[in-house]
């Protein structure tokens, strides 16, 4: 058995069919990811993301030590709540991880990391910190915490709170703003999410999880697993660390160039060097979207011929159940064209594509 | 409908065979299949005329995780296949011994049919896959 989440036994309960994911024994469906999937973008869904990791970083001036760690600048997170998304870069430019990452107010934030990358960003974090004087470094592993996605997400986990006994909300729940949190003496709520929906991302402490599950079911909220976890995120645009990017990979060639802080020019970050370095000499590759203009599934490591422009590879691929067509993120050569027509080598057989922009859905509909 | 109906004949890669009134064969994937495939989105269906032999690959189900090669049970001749799965796949998962089926075929020795794994023989073999 691998590693459990506070949640594992509501999973069993709700008839989970349960898989290995990075050593944690997490809920792949309940049923049907398609119908889950068609919940979150139409009502509301939630995934137990338990197995994340919340890492508080506090002390003397943790601001100087995260505008070094962090692609992103967090000098622009200036007001208490706000948060931004960033990549966390080695030297070469590579990306240890993505993460959000929150200003709590005073000298204190929170990186909400991945789980399968969750001890070596540990390290990584710890072992960058010491040029930074007294910084604080808490890995909240009594944190359980459920993602409630959906067009009617807040709505019913706000019901689903205020039906629980002396768990009071934070205050003007419904009120914070998109990548903002707010947290009351039991629950950390933060609008975030990884569907391209609406919703919440809940922390309580682990021993709370289930009753909070509970409530969120009782609201008509729709378990959720993996499988709906991923084409979700896939049809949002939304890269996934591991596959779409890795360790020998920059944001330049992973389509998060938005994600870099590039200003004040005078901010050093880890990386930077390395990025500027690629960024004038050329970024030789990109990330794409593509759709599969055939019947078929796009999968991860499919090669992609773009005729006299090279060929690049599927990154992660799956059906679009909101387009009824298979869709891709795709790392190719950078000369290839929005509009482009491809060949994606799938189960032998050359099956014609063409290059999109992503997101490929957007407020529930198509945007290609 | 139980998990491994007892009339049926059944493949160890988890196809089922109902042998029908006028004696031609009908072919599926098994609820213990559909289950580990998860939902399905495409079905590949063989040309209504093409000639097997025993053990060929004719048919392909896809599911959001995988893709799985369907066999022709035992030699044979493809007299029908069900249209229904082009635009509603997921019948696979809803109903895999009834409108689920893929094939129906003429086979060339109805004898091979014995072979073939019998509602037992396949529990054990779904046993062994747990």
């Amino acid at each position: 058995m691998g590693r459990i989440t506070p949640l594992y036994q509501a999973h069993v309960e709700a008839g989970a069919k349960i898989v290995d994911f990075g050593g944690w024994d997490m809920p792949l469906h309940y049923g049907s990811q398609l119908e889950e999937h068609r919940a979150v973008r139409s009502a509301a869904g939630m995934f137990d993301v338990s197995h994340m990791r919340h890492i508080d970083v506090t002390g003397e001036e943790p601001r100087n030590f995260l505008s070094y760690l962090l692609a992103n600048n967090v000098a622009k997170l200036e007001k208490a709540g706000r948060a931004l998304y960033t990549c966390m870069l080695n030297e070469n430019g590579g990306v240890i991880d993505d993460l959000i990452v929150y200003y709590l107010g005073g000298d204190s934030f929170r990186l909400v990391v991945n789980a399968a990358t969750a001890d070596t960003d540990l390290d990584w974090i710890q072992r960058n910190a010491g040029d930074f004087g007294k910084i604080q470094i808490t890995a909240r592993t009594d944190l359980a915490m459920i993602a409630v996605q959906g067009p009617l997400a807040r709505q019913r986990a706000a019901q689903a709170i205020s039906n629980i006994n002396d768990m009071p909300a934070p205050p003007d729940l419904m009120d914070i703003g998109v990548f903002s949190a707010a947290q009351s003496e039991s629950l950390f709520v933060a609008r975030t999410g990884y569907t391209g929906e609406d919703g919440f991302e809940i922390a309580m402490a682990a021993e709370n999880g289930p009753v909070v599950w509970q409530a969120l079911i009782d609201a008509d909220v729709m378990p959720c697993g993996l499988g709906a976890r991923d084409t979700l995120r896939l049809e949002a645009g939304m890269n996934l660390y591991g596959s779409d990017m890795n360790e020998s990979t920059t944001p330049l060639e992973s389509g998060l160039s938005w994600t870099i802080g590039w200003n004040p020019p005078e901010r050093d970050f880890i990386g930077r060097a390395a990025l500027e370095d690629q960024r004038d000499h050329g970024v030789p590759r990109k990330l794409v979207g593509l759709v599969l203009l055939d019947r078929g599934v796009l999968r991860s490591h499919q090669q992609v011929s773009c005729g006299e422009r090279g060929t690049g590879e599927v990154t992660s691929g799956s059906f679009s159940p909101t387009l009824s067509k298979s869709i891709a993120l795709a790392r190719v050569p950078a000369g290839v064209e929005t509009g482009d027509e491809c060949t994606v080598g799938v189960r032998e057989k050359n099956l014609a594509a063409r290059v999109v922009d992503f997101p490929f859905v957007r407020n529930g509909k198509s945007c290609l | 409908m139980s998990e491994i109906p007892s009339e049926l004949r059944y493949t160890k890669s988890h196809e089922w065979i109902r042998t029908m009134d006028d004696g031609n064969l009908e072919v599926g994937i098994t609820q213990h299949a559909q289950e580990m495939l998860g939902d399905m989105v495409f079905v590949e269906l063989p040309e209504v005329g093409s000639t097997l032999g025993g053990g060929e690959d004719c048919a392909v189900v896809e599911s959001v995780k995988a893709a799985s090669d369907i066999y022709a049970p035992i030699a044979g001749e493809i007299v029908e296949v069900n249209d229904l799965l082009r635009d509603a796949p997921e019948t696979v998962n809803n109903d895999p011994y009834g409108d689920g089926w893929l094939f129906r075929m003429r086979p060339v020795d109805e004898g091979e049919l014995d072979e073939l794994l019998d509602a037992e023989g396949y529990t054990g073999v779904v046993a062994a896959d747990s």
